[in-house]
């Protein structure tokens, strides 16, 4: 079994009289890609910022590396790259600068670690003179992540690197961290995208502060227990608005131009074909499917 | 879908900050009562062309109406018929719901007596009656853009802009609010929406791609798909990107 | 040391970057110097003196001729007394009278002294300072003239009195007290924004979760301000001397020694106001209310501290411009050594002690 790199044991964080985080638990395997998965609110950058020793929690502890993220910050900044939500970067120092600055204040330079940053940075490095604040979306991001990752550090950190980005770049930075893997880096990486969540080794959803599920992705869809039925017709809206009037209907949630549906009981398909057929629904399309993480984080979440 | 009447007429829009082009010769057209789906990258030109259908900003050149108005001389009347939402301003926190709803409809000089009683039958629709003296601060994101939007509409506007109106919101709420919007939009208010969902993307009647100040494709999101051998608006995305 | 200096060239690069700032640190000395240059300097011409003579003699003859005819002034007239005088005061035309006293020439000879009184309407301070300088400076010139003439060792004392305005908010009470606001706003105002920038901009978090500790960061993000506001300091007292030949009596060296010193104090207090805000705009407001007024209004700058109610008095003694006002007054006018200014000193040393010391401890090493 590989070494444990975070333990994070009964967190919990209040603001005021807002529950951030509510008895959190997790553990992280060394060398692992990590999503922590949930809308705006839901408590990732809290327990992010936690683990990067920026916030105490008010209960519970957690390690990083075995070190006490709150008796051992010192150690613990050391080795962490951080990537904050709105990517740290001097916006009037050009590329090379931004990347140096990070480099001389972890006591490094960049050519020491260019190896490990190369393939991240020949992206931008024809960029090299150009300010920060005048990059696109994606090349911050890279940007941003070549800084955190200058000082090779065991564990990097990422609060939403991908939010506010096109969905190009998107794909792009997930194809990076996942050849990073290669480095034994344990990486954490937080993001609203469910769809983000199946390039991950392991994910945890999170919704309200609370932890609905920490599994494989795999696993995750594994425990899906419900028959997930993919349904479409010539008017979606209609259909949508019929089936949530049906009887027998569990959830239907709108997925493109589909419908993603489950029932309370198994009805046979033709039963539910004449019910539609009977509202006038033509080119009528329905199938088994098996779900994806969003079918999952909402089961989960009408669960809670 | 059959063309209807047509409430945003673009031509030739050109805006520029100094000798950056935002918005390159833009042109399209936006049919009554339809979701019109603006897409693009960060940085792409979409907050651009919105602030000026909004009248909020001028464009360097090009001809535009909305709502039947020219954007040059009567943005006063613009603003009028259109709402607006964005993601990052939309309701004052420190206000309390029904302060916010009746600010808003206030300021379109909607009757005292008109404001109750759709407050009322607003706040019943969306289930918030027991939030009605709560402040906004106290609400979950979710629940706060469900009434912005509410309050977008509120005045019965002809147009509605969203400005990534569910960026970072849950699933659910995320469909639930795609309800509102469908139901604005059947009640023949046309919606302008952008987003960086792509299955959001899906639930427009038409969608705008916009890439580095330029339209790059526009069309129903089965004409796209079908234009670039796609299986969803994720791959035309990219396919356009790349 | 390496990540000291690698944080104190990206500052410099914030700042050379910057165009809004190097306004502030640069031009701002310049224009103020300049503003304040013009209220001064301008050209005496055609000032209206009148001349009180109880002497008479061929002495005070002779310098009532000289002042008339150096081009500065007008003759007005001679009074007949000393009562003539207020009234010609308030007819307004007259800037100054000079009051020979009875047996001027014989005193002059004969104990080789003699007294002028030089009387000026000081309600226009500064056209009164200058006024009276001028007119010293020709009496003076006419006593050097003299001794050579008889060899003996003669003096003429003027004795200068303001009417109306006896404290005299006058011109070189300004220079001393720009420098300071100008070096307040520099330092302490710069520093706060400028860590306070950190903050907004979400690049302080990255910076707390890196090795540095914050002794370092404090004192990367300050040392390009202490070397700028140096050279400000410098501009200042050179500017003063070239253009308005303000003279340095005292020591050249323990002038910019104590300059370094207020640089210190005001640079802490910017770091100390960047521990209590979050936010560029709440960093700006702070400054403007716990630096700025107060140096303006409490220390002496413009409104002479003895005569204000005792609450502020009070309240000024926590302005630390009023000390180093007070220094550089006593150094640069009277030639006074640390000996005379080492209470005050002292006081600005441990503003500074505090100030530091606060602020370290406030100084959070996470985000609340």
């Amino acid at each position: 079994m590989d070494p444990l790199s975070v333990n994070i044991r009964n967190i919990s964080k209040t603001y005021r009289d807002a529950e951030a985080l509510q008895d959190v638990s997790f553990r992280i395997k060394r060398g692992e890609l990590f999503g922590l998965i949930g809308p705006d609110g839901a408590g990732k950058t809290s327990l992010f910022r936690i683990l990067a020793t920026l916030l105490l929690p008010d209960k519970g502890t957690a390690t990083v590396e075995d070190y006490d993220v709150v008796r051992d910050y010192k150690e613990i900044r050391k080795i962490t790259g951080y990537m904050a939500g709105r990517f740290s970067l001097y916006q009037d120092l050009t590329v090379e600068e931004n990347l140096k600055f990070y480099a001389t204040v972890f006591g490094t330079t960049m050519e020491e670690n260019y190896d490990l940053i190369k393939d991240i940075y020949s992206h931008i490095e024809p960029y090299k003179k150009r300010r920060a604040g005048k990059l696109s979306g994606g090349m911050k991001q890279k940007l941003a992540l070549s800084c955190a990752m200058i000082h090779k550090p065991r564990i990097l950190i990422m609060d939403e690197p991908t939010t506010g980005v096109d969905a190009v770049s998107r794909k792009e930075f997930w194809e990076m961290l996942i050849r990073l893997k290669g480095h034994d880096i344990t990486i954490l990486v937080s993001t609203p995208y469910m769809d983000e969540a199946e390039l991950c080794d392991q994910v945890a959803l999170v919704q309200s502060g609370r932890i609905l599920s920490v599994d494989t992705p795999q696993n995750i869809i594994g425990a899906y227990r419900r028959r997930l039925m993919d349904l479409s017709a010539s008017d979606l809206y209609r259909l949508k608005e019929d089936m949530e009037a049906y009887e027998h209907t569990h959830s239907v949630y709108l997925f493109g131009q589909k419908l993603h549906l489950t029932l309370k009981k198994d009805v046979a398909e033709e039963a539910l074909t004449e019910y539609l057929e009977e509202r006038g629904h033509r080119d009528l399309n329905m199938k088994s499917i098996s779900p994806n993480i969003e079918d999952c984080f909402m089961e989960l979440m009408v669960k809670a | 879908m059959n063309r209807k009447k047509t409430v945003i007429r673009v031509r030739d829009m050109v805006k520029k900050f100094g000798d950056f082009t935002a918005n390159d010769r833009l042109s399209f057209e936006v049919y009554e009562g339809e979701i019109f789906g603006f897409l693009g990258a960060n940085g792409a030109g979409k907050t651009t062309a919105l602030r000026i259908l909004c009248g909020l900003s001028l464009p360097t050149s090009g001809e535009i109406s909305v709502a039947g108005y020219n954007v040059y001389s009567d943005r006063e009347k613009i603003k009028k018929r259109i709402g607006y939402m964005s993601q990052k301003f939309s309701l004052y926190e420190d206000l309390k719901v029904y302060e916010n709803i009746r600010l808003y409809a206030g300021i379109y000089g909607l009757s005292r007596k008109y404001i109750r009683e759709r407050t009322d039958h607003l706040l019943e629709t969306l289930g918030l009656e027991g939030v009605r003296n709560k402040l906004i601060a106290e609400l979950p994101l979710g629940w706060r853009q469900k009434l912005a939007f509410s309050v977008a509409v509120f005045h019965q506007p002809s147009i509605v802009f969203l400005d990534e109106p569910t960026g970072g919101v849950d699933p659910i709420t995320r469909r639930q609010f795609w309800d509102l919007i469908y139901r604005a939009s059947q009640d023949g208010i046309t919606v302008f929406v952008t987003t960086h969902y792509m299955d959001e993307a899906e639930y427009c009647d038409r969608v705008c791609i916009m890439e580095a100040g330029r339209i790059e494709a526009i069309g129903t999101p089965g004409e796209l798909k079908g234009k670039y051998a796609a299986k969803n608006m994720d791959e035309v995305f990219i396919k356009i990107a790349r | 040391m390496k990540r000291f200096t690698g944080f104190v060239i990206k500052e410099f690069n914030h700042i050379l970057r910057d165009f809004r700032t190097l306004l502030i640190l640069f031009a701002m000395p310049a224009i103020q110097i300049l503003v304040f240059g013009f209220v001064v300097t301008n050209e005496l011409k055609d000032i209206r003196i009148a001349v009180l003579d109880q002497s008479g003699d061929r002495y005070t003859r002779d310098i009532t001729n000289k002042i008339m005819s150096s081009g500065y002034f007008i003759f007005d007239g001679y009074l007949e007394s000393t009562r003539q005088i207020e009234q010609k005061f308030r007819e307004g035309n007259v800037k100054q009278v000079i009051i020979f006293e009875p047996g001027f020439g014989h005193k002059l000879i004969r104990e080789k002294s003699a007294d002028i009184q030089l009387l000026a309407d000081a309600s226009d301070a500064n056209t009164a300072n200058l006024v009276v300088s001028y007119t010293s400076a020709i009496i003076q010139d006419y006593m050097m003239d003299l001794r050579k003439k008889t060899g003996g060792n003669l003096q003429i004392l003027p004795e200068i009195r303001m009417m109306y305005n006896e404290n005299m908010a006058g011109a070189y009470m300004f220079v001393p007290g720009v420098m300071a606001l100008i070096l307040m706003i520099v330092s302490a105002l710069m520093t706060s924004i400028s860590i306070t920038r950190e903050k907004e901009m979400g690049t302080m978090e990255t910076l707390l979760v890196s090795p540095l500790n914050p002794l370092q960061i404090v004192l990367g993000k300050v040392t390009p301000y202490v070397a700028l506001s140096f050279i400000n300091a410098v501009t200042i007292v050179a500017l003063g001397y070239f253009v308005f030949g303000l003279p340095v009596h005292g020591s050249l060296g323990l002038l910019l020694l104590e300059c370094l010193l207020f640089i210190s104090v005001a640079l802490s207090l910017g770091i100390f106001i960047s521990t209590m805000v979050d936010t560029q705009q709440m960093a700006m407001f702070l400054s403007m209310m716990i630096l700025m007024l107060p140096t303006i209004l409490l220390s002496g700058f413009i409104f002479p501290v003895e005569n204000m109610p005792d609450i502020l008095q009070w309240l000024s003694c926590l302005v630390p411009a009023k000390y180093f006002i007070i220094i550089v007054k006593s150094i640069m006018l009277k030639g006074t050594g640390i000996a005379f200014v080492w209470k005050e000193t002292l006081v600005l040393v441990f503003m500074m002690l505090f100030f530091i010391g606060s602020s370290i401890r406030r100084f959070k090493i996470r985000l609340e």
